[in-house]
């Protein structure tokens, strides 16, 4: 490089600087090198297991993996809710080339309609491209075996298989068993609530209603878990760990399949509802309520046409048994006989002449019997067996409503019965209060005489009517229905505990067995079941009841055929068998139907029947009526007027 | 006997081909470092390897060319270097070609080529030129204008954008005039006006994206997910490594791909994890050797001009080493700086083996001293 000066370097003192500079720098360098190598010893060796954690926590997934539900028996061990395989048909979107060539073929292979494709590729947004999506949810057996076979031609299609439950008996036991449908956004926010949300983590279904909902947590089981190791992608790269669910318990019920399926039989057709409970333990073995309707529709999500189909004035999802509210009309005689005796407003003895009216004083009103001629002179039992209203018409109006209200609460109307459905109603027990505060209205004395034949406002539920008789069988004592008999394990049936309500105290034990024979009297002596149980091979004892929906005015008579079928007297029929030895309490409800003892009562019958098919009893001789002598009684005035 | 004659040969043989032995060694442990690492990251991909080493081969190649060249050619040469550098520079904010909002690359037919990597070289070399011209240490006035031969090259780039390199180059003509014997006074003036010069720079000169690089370094958990994403995951490879690593191939960070940029910017990462803090403090000390060795060449270089430039480029080597590691251990922000020798690819590769040629054609071809 020319240049115009002649530089005269001081070559020694440049490199002593330049020496001394370069000391400087490696100086420099050397804190840099401790700045990195410190904060890496802080993150590395400080915060070791801090870090280790986060990574962990990057690649290992915990996936929860969903238990078997708990299967479902009959008390005889038949299998009424099992779980089976349902097919469906996945797509692994990043194996296909051709998506809508890979569908178009398919389709011509297996039906796949348009809402299969559009809610695929509703699916398929936001998916992973490594992660299966459903294009059919449900494959037929034979479009397995069709897709089976051609398979090795869709490589990225596959048949997944995954289990739900199943409903052998559909439409016969739905209002028991409920069913399953698919956790939907109500459900998760129950579930998370009680703390729940983590077992079903990998469930499908839950119970939606019935047994299946109310014994959920027993049925569901425990969730398991598999640990796995995943990339950055959430795609699984290897399972490390495998803690397997534990399935849910299995369930035994009281029902009884066979009288179960009998009752389907005899409502074919018919609207109205059964109960069959043991009452001896209070076990439900049976109930129907029909029309009824097919379960396992619900199970993989009704179509809205089928949906609408049960959307009818029939109300098939109704369950009449536990919800259906009707007037329990003379099927609660019985029980008021039992009140007024033991108020001692009437004695066994006392009796009142029936001319088919009954007045009180000063009121314009006339209440008529059934029977436009009246029954003669009738004491308590004859009133409960020929269902003579004008006994107690006088009887309620003796009583007052307060003394009425009381004591049939105390058999449990006007409230639940807790048997173990989440579909209950509680009726209504009127009282003075109840009416004032539901209806806004006040008590009229004429209310209470209407109570005195089971009308007015009061209304039951045929399984809180069942509970009564059972609680009059068993003398006070009060067993709460229970469906579920127990659980299954290995084999054996672990009971569940029987559960009871405080006993009603009774002054006179005497009182129980006078109401009792008048329901004997009512199917054996001259009653109003009388035919309907003719020649049966075992003793029973019931009662009778009609139910009238509309108020008859005063001088009209009841004419079915000019009445809408919509508003005919419903049938009611309430019993139990052996007399002397109760196994079954059985009330049916028979919707606008007519009489109880000529609609009601046989159907009572043949569910007795079929429930006793396989047992037999000794010759039985007719008790004869209990009561006295009418020319020895002495005369109860009524202020009724001819 | 044997023994000593292999090395003398040898020894001769390195001294034929002008290439320093030592700094050598170190080259080729760090690249077969690098290449060890790679192979993990890049999920053990045979052909990623062989074009590595096909590019490693390469740069060595012109390592050696450029160490075949007498410094004194490079001292003459240094003038156009950076005239041309500096004409290239602005053609790239003329006619230059953009890729990913940034204006860097010159197309010339064949292949692409940036220009600001002529100046990570052509830097130096001028102000080493420059300063070296005049008795050290140098005036004020001489100072100046070094900075001024600074300057107009580091804006240029800034204004592509490229906020990384632009600052690197500052860095190796500042070291230059900082070896060269810039007065103390002057350096705290330049600290000075430097912080006086962040907040305009943060106003007038950055743009957005970098400036979010910035508010991520000082707070990446605000963003987790986003611009903080990496940061956070570079970290959890570094501290889940613990003293140890957890071994070659086995870093779940790495082989489970939550790591981004693996095989590149973040291999430092990768090597943390699996090594640990021991393998940490290894390929501390292999840079360290290199950096050391650089630096006695530089004061054993024959004249200032070598002196200088050979310093610069060490410095500057170290600088990358510092910034690559400081970022991807989280206490510098993100810019896009490989780890030297180490990470995968880039042409940055030839540049900086280039300057260990010129370190090499320093140490291995001396003068004999003239009295002129």
């Amino acid at each position: 490089m020319p240049s115009p000066r002649i530089l005269i370097k001081d070559h020694s003192a440049e490199a002593n600087l330049f020496a001394r500079r370069t000391f400087i720098g490696l100086l420099v360098v050397f804190v840099m090198v401790s700045m990195v190598l410190s904060n890496l010893y802080y993150l590395q060796i400080s915060r070791f297991e801090d870090y280790q954690t986060r990574a962990d926590g990057n690649r290992i997934k915990v996936l929860p993996v969903a238990p078997n539900r708990g299967l479902i028996y009959d008390r005889n061990g038949i299998l009424l809710a099992e779980n089976r395989p349902v097919f469906s048909l996945q797509v692994i979107p990043e194996d296909i080339e051709n998506l809508e060539l890979t569908i178009k073929e398919l389709s011509t292979l297996l039906e796949i309609d348009e809402e299969d494709v559009g809610d695929f590729y509703q699916d398929l947004k936001g998916n992973r491209r490594f992660k299966p999506v459903d294009l059919i949810n449900r494959l037929t057996p034979k479009e397995v075996a069709l897709f089976s076979a051609k398979q090795h031609k869709y490589p990225g299609v596959s048949v997944e298989a995954r289990l739900a439950r199943y409903y052998p008996y559909s439409n016969a036991l739905t209002h028991v068993i409920g069913y399953v449908a698919k956790i939907n956004k109500k459900d998760l926010q129950k579930l998370s609530e009680a703390g729940f949300e983590a077992n079903y983590a990998a469930t499908y279904d839950i119970g939606k209603r019935g047994i299946e909902k109310y014994h959920e947590e027993k049925l569901h089981g425990k969730v398991g878990f598999q640990e796995v190791e995943v990339n950055n992608q959430g795609r699984i790269i290897r399972i490390l760990n495998f803690n397997p669910p534990a399935p849910g318990q299995d369930i035994v019920l009281n029902i009884d399949m066979n009288l179960q399926l009998e009752a389907e039989k005899a409502f074919a057709g018919k609207k109205g509802t059964v109960v069959a409970i043991d009452p001896k333990d209070g076990g439900v073995l049976a109930l129907y309520s029909s029309p009824s309707y097919d379960p396992n529709l619900f199970v993989h999500g009704i179509s809205s046409k089928n949906y609408k189909k049960l959307l009818t004035s029939d109300r098939p999802l109704f369950n009449r048994a536990t919800q259906g509210q009707y007037p329990p009309a003379s099927t609660i005689k019985p029980l008021l006989a039992l009140a007024g005796l033991e108020e001692k407003v009437i004695t066994p003895e006392s009796r009142i002449n029936d001319f088919g009216k009954y007045q009180l004083k000063n009121v314009e009103r006339i209440w008529r019997d059934h029977n436009p001629w009246g029954h003669g002179w009738v004491d308590v039992t004859k009133a409960i067996e020929v269902s003579c209203d004008i006994f107690f018409y006088d009887m309620a109006y003796k009583l007052g409503i307060d003394r009425i209200s009381e004591s049939m609460s105390e058999f449990g109307f006007g409230d639940y019965t807790g048997i173990d459905l989440h579909e209950e109603a509680d009726g209504i027990m009127p009282s003075r209060g109840i009416v004032k505060a539901r209806f806004n209205r006040p008590w009229y004395i004429g209310d209470t005489i209407n109570i005195g034949i089971g009308q007015s406002y009061w209304t039951a539920t045929p399984v809180q009517l069942t509970q009564a008789i059972v609680t009059l069988v068993n003398k006070g004592k009060r067993i709460i229905p229970q469906i579920i008999r127990g659980n299954m394990q290995k084999d054996t049936v672990i009971l569940e505990a029987i559960k009871e309500r405080r006993p009603i105290a009774i002054k006179d034990e005497h009182n129980w067995d006078i109401v009792l024979d008048a329901m004997y009297g009512t199917v054996n002596r001259k009653g109003s079941a009388r035919k309907a149980f003719k020649g049966a091979h075992y003793i029973s004892a019931g009662k009778t009841g009609t139910a009238q929906l509309v108020t008859i005015a005063q001088d009209e008579k009841y004419d079915a055929e000019k009445l809408s079928k919509k508003n005919r007297d419903n049938a009611m029929y309430v019993g139990y068998a052996p007399y002397d030895n109760p196994q079954i309490a059985v009330t049916v409800v028979l919707e606008n139907a007519g009489h109880g003892g000529a609609e009601a009562a046989p159907i009572a019958r043949k569910m007795m029947d079929n429930y006793f098919r396989d047992q037999t009893f000794p010759e039985h001789k007719v008790i004869e009526y209990l009561g006295q002598d009418l020319e020895s009684t002495e005369i109860t005035q009524v202020e009724s007027q001819p | 006997m044997l023994r000593t004659k292999l090395a003398s040969n040898s020894r001769s043989f390195l001294q034929r081909i002008h290439c320093d032995g030592a700094l050598l060694l170190g080259l080729l442990v760090l690249m077969t470092v690098g290449l060890v690492t790679i192979y993990s990251a890049g999920g053990q991909d045979v052909g990623l390897i062989q074009r590595q080493f096909t590019r490693l081969a390469l740069a060595l190649g012109v390592m050696l060319v450029v160490a075949q060249i007498p410094p004194m050619a490079y001292q003459k040469l240094s003038v156009y270097f950076y005239v041309i550098g500096i004409a290239m520079l602005i053609a790239v904010l003329v006619i230059g070609v953009s890729s990913k909002g940034a204006q860097r690359w010159l197309d010339l037919g064949a292949f692409r080529f940036q220009p600001s990597e002529i100046m990570k070289l052509a830097v130096p070399m001028m102000v080493a030129w420059y300063i070296s011209r005049f008795n050290l240490p140098p005036k004020t006035w001489h100072i100046l204008i070094g900075f001024t031969l600074v300057a107009l090259p580091t804006l240029l780039i800034a204004r592509q954008p490229d906020l990384g390199t632009s600052l690197l180059i500052a860095c190796s003509g500042v070291f230059a005039l900082f070896l060269a014997g810039m007065s103390w006074r002057f350096i705290s003036f330049v600290a000075i006006a430097a912080s006086a010069f962040t907040p305009i720079m943060w106003i007038f000169l950055m743009k957005d994206y970098q400036k979010q690089r910035v508010l991520t370094f000082l707070n990446p958990e605000s963003d987790p997910l986003g611009s903080g994403y990496h940061i956070i995951q570079s970290q959890i490879a570094i501290g889940s490594g613990g003293a140890q690593g957890k071994g070659w191939l086995q870093g779940t960070q790495s082989q489970l791909e939550f790591l981004p940029e693996r095989h590149t910017d973040f291999i430092f990462a990768v090597f943390s994890e699996e090594f640990g803090f021991w393998g940490v403090v290894a390929l501390l000390a292999i840079y360290a050797f290199i950096v050391i060795r650089g630096m006695l060449i530089a004061v054993k270089a024959q004249n200032a001009f070598s002196k200088i430039l050979a310093g610069s480029i060490t410095l500057t080597f170290f600088v990358y080493v510092f910034v690559n590691m400081g970022m991807v251990s989280g206490i510098l922000p993100v810019v896009g700086v490989p780890l030297p020798l180490v990470s995968y690819g880039g042409t940055s590769m030839v540049t900086l083996l280039a300057g260990f040629g010129i370190l090499m054609a320093i140490s291995t071809q001396k003068r004999i001293m003239s009295r002129e």
